[in-house]
């Protein structure tokens, strides 16, 4: 029936690449006034290069870009606004010190002749328009003060009273509860039912299929299918999104892995019981034992970077505790986290390297109590830098030079030279192997695997698959701050991983 | 303060910063202010035949002691990244302390509490690190910007020195504490040895010990400290009590220097130590600089000062040339750290 209807946006044969990459091949895309259109794929699949086609972000790019059958230009956001075109983004970009109110009318406020803002209409509108999204919250209050679900409704409403003809909201559900959700659908169907074109992208496909009228899969720069999303099945989804079958890309990654038995008779190392924190996490509880790699996997805004900050000592759970060696612990700084025998690699490596300092001073920060009491011993300093450069192959072996010098995948190793020297007994990864090429990846799935094997704990946190998979010897599966589901001493492959979260 | 984001790198083949004009970059902090005490050295020197004796440099290093001690601290201060407005106002608090717990002549009229030296100048440095501890507190554990929070220390350092004084002016501080601000030994003044000996030692705790190493790093990327597992906010705390001790130490010693111990008798050391440490070239941003750079600042302000004074110049234009270099030297030190974020890519 929508079929009938002439399209809202179409797109043609796009092409983008970005200096060698090619991140779309020939890709077509058309959206229908009055259609929900869910998009799936992996992350670097090209669903957000599209939109950002889309929304004037991107500008150069080869193909036809047809709005209301007419060829269009963008040359910047501002003009695909003009043409009634709002996206959500995934990370919030609202401002936490304004009003409820003066995010919702966030660029235009209502004024009167003056140009002086009409407080009392602007929260009064605001008040009804969130009402209708089903949102309960004192339009004059601050929005920071509210919880983050709340925050992410207010924005997408902002996007969806603009008076938009093409909303695109990318992940919108990953920060809500389930009745958040339910609310956000019924207010997309209405805006849909009044001829509104939608895109939807989310990695839960059980949403893409309950609000999509049509989805299409994209998978390394192309569009694999198209279809109604009454006619397909979750299962079906993931199969067109990772590839499975003669085309499939990395096939190690679609064949079943047998995880090995946990080694139960190592002691724990690490256990968490029962922690919460605000509306990240709920009661999540693991242990890891020496000499065992514990995946967490989830999608991004699934609760993990919280969960690693906590191990870590950086933010403390509002409930549960954290037992290391089978003691209770408390930690007040990262630095207790630390002297208790936990280190930790964030998931930007500039958050835990200094690049305009040398290598050594890099490598030794985290041991230098260790080596030293009072006084400095930069001749040992530099003998146990030299040592992790050499064991690690970090290119050049040079430790004197600034960091910054040093390729991504060379400072990835010197973030994990920094805790080598003097072994851990518990190492928190968090995305250890992102943006790294395959040689360099394969140097850090090395390293991490002979620490295991020299009895160290460790917990590998990531938003990609193939991580976990090819580093974990037991993976849980974090949703929505919630361990859904466990695999130990069982096949597992990228589609059941996928399909859990 | 913020860091600057730094630039992507690029994944093109490591290779090493060699040649003059990157070293020459990296090290413009280093060089521009030296250059400029030189260039002021020789301006002197050519158009006042006063300026380069033995007796004026004599004068210029006096002059520019009291400022050296309280700016040991506060290079401790700025390389972390923060800043203490209230450096001046706990060194006039720690002078007028130190002046309240030694026994005055009878004609001033003071309600003071006479105790012996020792105890005199104990309490006195305790006062000081008590109220650094409150920056450090308010600081680190409330989580207020040092920038207000030091404002706030300012205000009340100097209410403080208003009711222990009430308006009058004490004379007698404790004799080591006199002879330490005033008298010299073999011709060289006592406070210049005090200077230079804790200039001397904060270079060696910044360079020497895992502290100063802290220091620096915490300066130089807070985030990548915290995640390196060094506790960010005890170092942070540390700096702020050090700045105090050191200004408190100043402020005892300058009141023995002046003679007397009144209300905003300090008040443009704030200003002073501050120019002296950023003039230096240590890097508002944090992680770069030390001590030796706020040897040259000194010596830049010193000369600057004591010069205009040699050479026939408008009083009021004096202020307006200080304020120029101080705005020159702000202007360096913003693009030193453009020039190795550079240099570093």
């Amino acid at each position: 029936m929508s079929d009938s209807r002439r399209p809202l946006l179409e797109l043609q044969d796009i092409t983008k690449s970005f200096g060698g990459v090619t991140a779309l091949r020939g890709v077509d895309f058309t959206v229908r006034p009055g259609e929900i259109h869910g998009l799936v794929g992996e992350n670097g699949a090209g669903k957000s290069t599209l939109m950002k086609i889309i929304a004037g972000v991107h500008t150069g790019f080869s193909g036809r870009f047809l709005l209301d059958g007419r060829e269009v230009h963008f040359r910047s956001v501002r003009d695909a606004r003009a043409a009634g075109i709002a996206m959500v983004h995934q990370e919030l970009s609202v401002a936490p010190d304004l009003t409820v109110a003066e995010n919702v009318f966030l660029g235009n406020q209502p004024t009167n002749a003056l140009g002086v803002v009409q407080w009392r209409r602007m929260a009064r509108e605001a008040a009804e328009q969130l009402k209708n999204l089903g949102i309960d919250a004192d339009p004059m209050s601050r929005l920071g003060d509210l919880p983050i679900g709340l925050q992410q409704l207010i924005e997408i409403a902002r996007v969806l009273f603009s008076g938009a003809r093409i909303i695109i909201l990318d992940e919108p559900t990953s920060a809500l509860s389930p009745p958040e959700v339910e609310r956000l659908f019924s207010t997309l169907r209405k805006l849909r039912d009044q001829g509104t074109g939608i895109i939807f992208i989310s990695h839960f496909i059980e949403d893409i299929l309950l609000i999509s009228d049509e989805v299409t899969v994209f998978r390394n720069g192309r569009k694999i299918m198209e279809t109604r999303a009454a006619e397909t099945s979750k299962a079906a989804l993931i199969e067109a999104m990772i590839g499975k079958g003669r085309d499939a890309l990395e096939d190690s990654y679609t064949h079943d892995i047998t995880l090995p038995a946990p080694p139960l008779d190592k002691p724990v190392v690490v256990e968490a019981d029962g922690l919460s924190l605000a509306r990240n996490l709920k009661r999540v509880s693991f242990a890891v034992r020496a000499g065992e790699v514990l995946g967490i996997y989830g999608f991004m805004g699934c609760g993990q970077l919280e969960l690693a900050r906590i191990l870590f000592g950086k933010l403390a759970p509002d409930t549960g505790e954290l037992r290391v060696a089978g003691e209770r612990n408390r930690f007040k700084s990262t630095a207790d986290a630390r002297r208790a025998g936990i280190a930790f690699v964030p998931e930007s490596r500039r958050d835990m390297l200094f690049l305009q300092e040398p290598v050594y001073k890099n490598v030794s920060i985290s041991i230098l109590d260790r080596i030293n009491a009072v006084l400095l011993k930069p001749a040992r300093e530099r003998a146990l830098a030299k040592r992790q450069v050499e064991q690690l192959q970090i290119r050049p072996a040079d430790v004197e030079i600034d960091l910054g010098l040093l390729s991504g995948g060379n400072q990835q190793k010197v973030a994990l030279a920094k805790w080598l020297s003097h072994p851990p007994r518990l190492l928190v990864l968090c995305e250890p192997t992102r943006g790294m090429d395959v040689g360099a990846k394969s140097d850090v799935i090395g390293i991490v695997r002979k620490l295991r094997d020299q009895g160290i704990a460790v917990i590998v946190l990531s938003t990609e698959p193939e991580t976990v998979l090819s580093l974990a010897d037991r993976v849980i599966v974090l949703k929505r701050g919630e361990v859904v589901r466990e695999f130990a001493g069982e096949a597992i492959s990228k589609d059941r991983l996928l399909e859990a979260a | 303060m913020a860091h600057g984001e730094t630039v992507p790198m690029p994944e093109a083949p490591p290779r090493r910063a060699g040649g003059i004009g990157p070293l020459l970059r990296s090290q413009m902090r280093n060089i521009a202010p030296f250059l400029t005490l030189i260039f002021l050295t020789a301006f002197f020197a050519l158009a006042s035949p006063s300026f380069a004796t033995l007796d004026n440099v004599g004068n210029i290093l006096t002059q520019v002691s009291v400022t050296g001690i309280i700016a040991v601290g506060l290079t401790f201060v700025i390389l972390c990244a923060e800043i203490d407005l209230s450096i001046a106002a706990i060194a006039n608090v720690t002078g007028i302390a130190v002046a309240f717990f030694t026994m005055q002549d009878s004609y001033v009229n003071i309600a003071n509490l006479p105790m012996p030296g020792f105890a005199a100048i104990l309490l006195a440095l305790a006062l000081c690190a008590l109220l650094g501890a409150v920056n450090a507190f308010g600081l680190t554990v409330i989580g207020i910007p040092s920038f207000i929070m030091t404002l706030a220390m300012m205000q009340i350092a100097a209410g403080i020195s208003a009711m222990l004084v009430r308006g009058q002016i004490a004379y007698k501080v404790p004799p080591i504490i006199t002879t330490l601000g005033s008298s010299s030994i073999a011709g060289i003044p006592w406070i210049v040895i005090v200077a230079a000996l804790m200039l001397l030692l904060g270079h060696l705790v910044l360079t020497y010990t895992r502290f100063g190493r802290y220091v620096y790093m915490v300066g130089g990327n807070r985030e990548a400290a915290e995640y390196s597992g060094l506790n960010v906010k005890l170092i942070l705390g540390s700096v702020m009590v050090i700045s105090a001790v050191c200004s408190g130490i100043g402020g005892m010693l300058g009141v023995a220097h002046f003679g007397s111990a009144q209300q905003n008798e300090f008040d443009t050391y704030l200003l002073d130590s501050i120019a002296a440490v950023v003039v230096g070239g240590t890097s508002l941003f944090g992680g770069r600089g030390g001590i030796g750079n706020t040897i040259v600042g000194l010596f830049v302000l010193g000369v600057l000062n004591n010069g205009l004074d040699h050479v026939n110049i408008d009083s009021f234009l004096k202020i307006l040339i200080r304020g120029l270099i101080l705005l020159a030297a702000l202007v360096i030190n913003v693009y030193a750290q453009r020039l190795r974020a550079k240099a570093a890519d």
